[in-house]
């Protein structure tokens, strides 16, 4: 059985269409799996019963997935690991679920993430602490440490997952997995709980880079429903993959090669940049001037729009809620919910947004950051009239120790240090599996125009087939 | 700037937040740090930069005004712990 956990979404499909194993066999096999390993892990916040189906004719066929639980599953739990929405089961599925589901895709369940998806280390999770498959003593890192840790350990075939800050690369990275953050706007938001709006954006985290491609022509897409989705047309991704880097230019950002960076992290990447070269890629090193001052303006963004999405969580329309006649009025009785309702990193980041937008302090903090925020998207166009794709490291360390960074939120948030850039910017950026440091994983970051995850895709897959850092599996 | 106890109370209030006293001690240190990082932002030369609010250069996205409405309208109210009452959620009186 653990035969066809093992395998990729590829492969999956082609066991599946030549019928050497069945969609109930290849469901069982993960149910099972699940069962035995996910004590060790804690990935699953909710593991759905006897979902197996025979209906293969989608592109999805039979595949078994796992949910990002920020994302609305009709009939199942979706709780964004927040005691405020414990026990709230939504009556519609969205889009990016519904669109996986008219694929085939079958449901294993919903994994965990930060609270709301406000961390990087999944820690911040109101129901569980997930493990990182390398090394149990270690976060999987955030806000999708459960789709990585539960992809890393073979529990499902791949995860849906969201990033507003870092939130699927830095945990691809900490996992050994490959995470693709498409353009803002790439993918509808519906019926995902959003975090901060004008950065939050879906993607997968998969077995390969030709699995996130399969996945992304499947997912994205205008939906008028989200009227942030671009107009772009959706391309045939998994079909111009490719195998050599010649005629590509790629640029190597002075600034993510600073003091902070782990000195093997960096010998990871430097090697993963001479792998590029060696597959023909023009290597040149490029700057993007206000790289450091992306975590400063991405917090102030991030939560102020925090503090306004968060508004909606009062307690009224679902989730555990003191009973009406137990509260002195209205106003009372929105304490009291959020109060009980939001753990401690979720109240942070509201208050923040709300100190940033509030009379005296909106102008100095919100205004500014929204000018460095163009100043930052605007590095990524000058830097893109020279190159065609940028390579980074993902996070400047390896996975780190559960507890060692959660009393301390500066710190937390210097997790982002390398991710944040590309969100601001709005551009797609994908984290490969680029090789080890003390026996943990590092991903090697590749960014891209917006819009042009073709291109990312295809030269992600070049470095990956040539490589077998991917293929390499943890032992639980 | 220094981010004091009191401002946090007041923070804290705007966003319907309760705070012991513990709490508010930790969180006016912790946002303290935080601010004085985000301060760092004041070093950068913004003078006649624009703001950026939407990145991917959709605006004014429209549509026909049609009404639609959500097919599971007892399943969505249902979601409420509170009592139901003519299909609405029936809470403390506000005012």
């Amino acid at each position: 059985m653990s035969e066809i956990t093992s395998l990729n979404l590829v492969e999956t499909r082609k066991l599946l269409s030549e019928k050497k194993a069945s969609a109930a066999e290849v469901s069982a096999a993960y149910s099972q799996r699940i069962a035995v390993l996910d004590p060790k892990i804690e990935s699953y916040l909710f593991v759905a019963q006897d979902q197996a189906s025979e209906n293969l004719t989608g592109s999805l066929g039979g595949i078994p997935i796992a949910h990002k639980d920020v994302f609305c599953t009709s009939g199942m739990p979706t709780t964004a690991a927040s005691k405020i929405l414990e026990n709230y089961v939504p009556p519609f599925d969205a889009t990016a679920v519904a669109k996986l589901k008219q694929a085939g895709s079958v449901i294993l369940g919903k994994v965990n993430t930060d609270e709301f998806t406000m961390g990087a280390s999944t820690e911040t999770s109101a129901f569980k602490k997930t493990r990182n498959p390398w090394d149990l003593a270690r976060v999987p890192g955030g806000s999708s440490g459960g789709s990585a840790a539960a992809v890393a350990a073979d529990l499902c075939v791949f995860a849906t997952a969201t990033d507003t800050g870092g939130s699927i690369r830095q945990p691809s990275s900490f996992c050994g997995v490959t995470g693709l953050k498409p353009t803002y706007g790439r993918i509808s938001r519906y019926g995902v709980i959003s975090m901060a709006s004008s950065l939050d954006t879906i993607g997968v985290i998969t077995k390969s880079v030709a699995d996130a491609a399969i996945a992304l022509e499947i997912l994205a897409g205008q939906d008028s429903k989200d009227a942030t989705t671009g107009s772009a047309p959706v391309e045939k991704y998994s079909e111009n993959l490719r195998t050599d880097l010649k005629g590509l230019k790629i640029g190597i950002p002075r600034e993510y090669f600073v003091e902070g960076l782990d000195a093997g992290v960096e010998e990871v990447i430097r090697a993963a940049i001479d792998q590029l070269k060696k597959l023909g890629a023009e290597i040149v090193e490029i700057s993007l001037p206000h790289t450091e001052f992306a975590v400063p303006t991405y917090y102030v963004v991030a939560s102020s729009e925090i503090s306004a999405n968060m508004a909606r969580f009062d307690g009224i329309r679902y989730g555990p809620t003191i009973k009406n006649e137990d509260a002195a009025n209205l106003v009372e009785m929105y304490f009291e919910n959020r109060t009980l309702g939001f753990g401690d990193e979720v109240k942070r980041r509201i208050m923040l947004g709300t100190f940033a937008l509030s009379a005296g302090y909106a102008d100095k903090f919100y205004k500014k950051a929204l000018q460095v925020r163009t100043l930052i998207k605007k590095d990524f166009d000058d830097a893109f009239t020279g190159v065609d794709l940028i390579a980074a490291p993902v996070a400047p360390t390896t996975a780190f120790k559960l507890g060692e960074k959660i009393d301390d939120p500066v710190q937390m948030y210097l997790a982002d240090i390398f991710t944040a850039p590309a969100s601001l910017a709005g551009v797609p950026a994908i984290s490969v599996p680029a090789g080890f440091s003390a026996d943990l994983p590092v991903g090697l970051q590749l960014i891209a125009p917006q819009f042009a995850e073709a291109k990312l895709l295809a030269a992600a897959h070049a470095f990956q087939i040539t490589t077998d850092f991917h293929l390499q599996k943890p032992t639980i | 700037m220094q981010i004091t106890k009191d401002l946090v109370v007041k923070i804290a209030k705007l966003a319907r937040i309760r705070l012991d006293d513990s709490e508010t001690e930790k969180f006016t240190t912790q946002l303290g740090a935080i601010v004085g990082f985000i301060e760092k932002l004041n070093s950068v030369d913004t003078a006649g930069v624009a703001e950026t609010n939407q990145v991917n250069g959709m605006e004014n996205v429209l549509r026909e005004d049609e009404i639609e409405n959500f097919p599971k309208m007892n399943e969505l109210i249902a979601c409420s712990q509170h009592p139901l009452e003519n299909n609405q959620i029936k809470i403390k009186k506000s005012i």
